[in-house]
């Protein structure tokens, strides 16, 4: 079941979040899943290109401008579910990432500032073993300075009750 | 950069371009850094032990970034990505560090897709893939589908 004061927030959205896209967290962002596409970070290269200047890998939406201190996450999860769920007893250490489905419609690029807006979608819960489960189905779409619709995105989040992350099975 | 593919090209079940990956502690904490997730559990093993994981785990978004390279390098730079997904099946553990640059031996991921359609739809067009990772023993670990619109000959 799923609790009163969780349940009322199916189909509210979250306040807008804007995102700076610059070169250098681009740059670093490639680096850290090690693609060296040129796209990303040779402006003379990119120049030349169909893109004419620097883009950002897909899935890469810039840096939030504002973000709590002391956050560990900067995940797109609206602040009113994440308070509604601890109080639930569903701690933030407790969230597992359920995976993501992007559409894309324009580059992001280097230069932009996208603003974010996230609805919850839907809320489900289910008991399980070892305590309960929230699902979370989360939709956000991004736009850039001009207003343009540059993606959107329909994430799932996993909410636990109690013993973080729950222990795959494993065979080794 | 590999030669541009081309629409007319693509078979139905052909293979995509595989992609090799070796993920270790030092990367994890580079990506957690350019990603903004500081959750312990990927680069401090003693909070890992505390954890239902036990040990160190890949963050899954750092997989999926992997597959969107696996669909970038292939689709090439006339190539547009679409749509993506993908879901996590397993947790994935990184190797640790033997020295300051380099990885302990250990496991390596490979990230493979197959085309399963290939259509035109508003004069572009589209083929779309089912996209996984495989860990060290040949096991998938994370899975998805990708959509991308490639350059035609004519």
């Amino acid at each position: 079941m799923l609790p009163e004061e969780i349940k009322k927030l199916i189909g509210t959205s979250g306040s807008i979040r804007m995102y700076e896209v610059e070169k250098g967290p681009i740059r670093r962002f490639a680096e850290a899943v090690d693609d060296p596409n040129p796209l990303y970070q040779d402006e003379k290269y990119v120049g030349k290109s169909r893109y004419g200047s620097i883009i950002a890998p897909p899935g890469f939406f810039g840096w939030p401008i504002k973000q709590a201190r002391g956050s560990a996450l900067a995940i797109d999860i609206p602040p009113e579910l994440v308070s509604a769920l601890e109080q639930a007893g569903y701690p933030k250490s407790a969230v597992l990432d359920g995976g993501m489905e992007w559409e894309f419609y324009l580059p992001v690029r280097a230069g932009d500032t996208l603003s974010a807006t996230t609805t919850i979608r839907n809320l489900r819960s289910r008991t399980t073993d070892t305590g309960s489960v929230i699902f979370s189905f989360l939709e956000t779409t991004y736009h850039n300075q001009t207003g343009a619709l540059v993606a959107t995105q329909q994430a799932m989040y996993i909410h636990q009750s109690g013993t973080p992350l729950q222990k795959e099975p494993t065979d080794a | 950069m590999p030669e541009q593919l081309y629409w007319e090209d693509i078979e139905m079940g052909a293979e995509i371009t595989p992609l090799v990956k070796i993920a270790t502690t030092q990367m994890l904490v580079k990506w957690a850094g350019a990603s903004g997730d500081f959750n312990p559990v990927h680069y401090d093993s003693a909070y890992a032990a505390t954890t239902g994981t036990g040990q160190i785990i890949i963050h899954g978004a750092l997989k999926r970034q992997w597959l969107i390279q696996l669909m970038t390098d292939w689709m090439g730079e006339q190539g547009t990505l679409k749509k993506f997904s993908c879901q996590y099946g397993a947790m994935d553990y990184p190797r640790h560090m033997k020295t300051m640059t380099e990885p302990l031996s250990g496991e390596t991921w490979h990230c493979k897709g197959k085309v399963t359609k290939k259509y035109i739809e508003d004069n572009q067009h589209f083929v779309d893939c089912k996209i996984w990772l495989e860990n060290g023993k040949g096991e998938m670990t994370t899975s998805g589908k990708a959509t991308v619109i490639l350059p035609a000959r004519n």
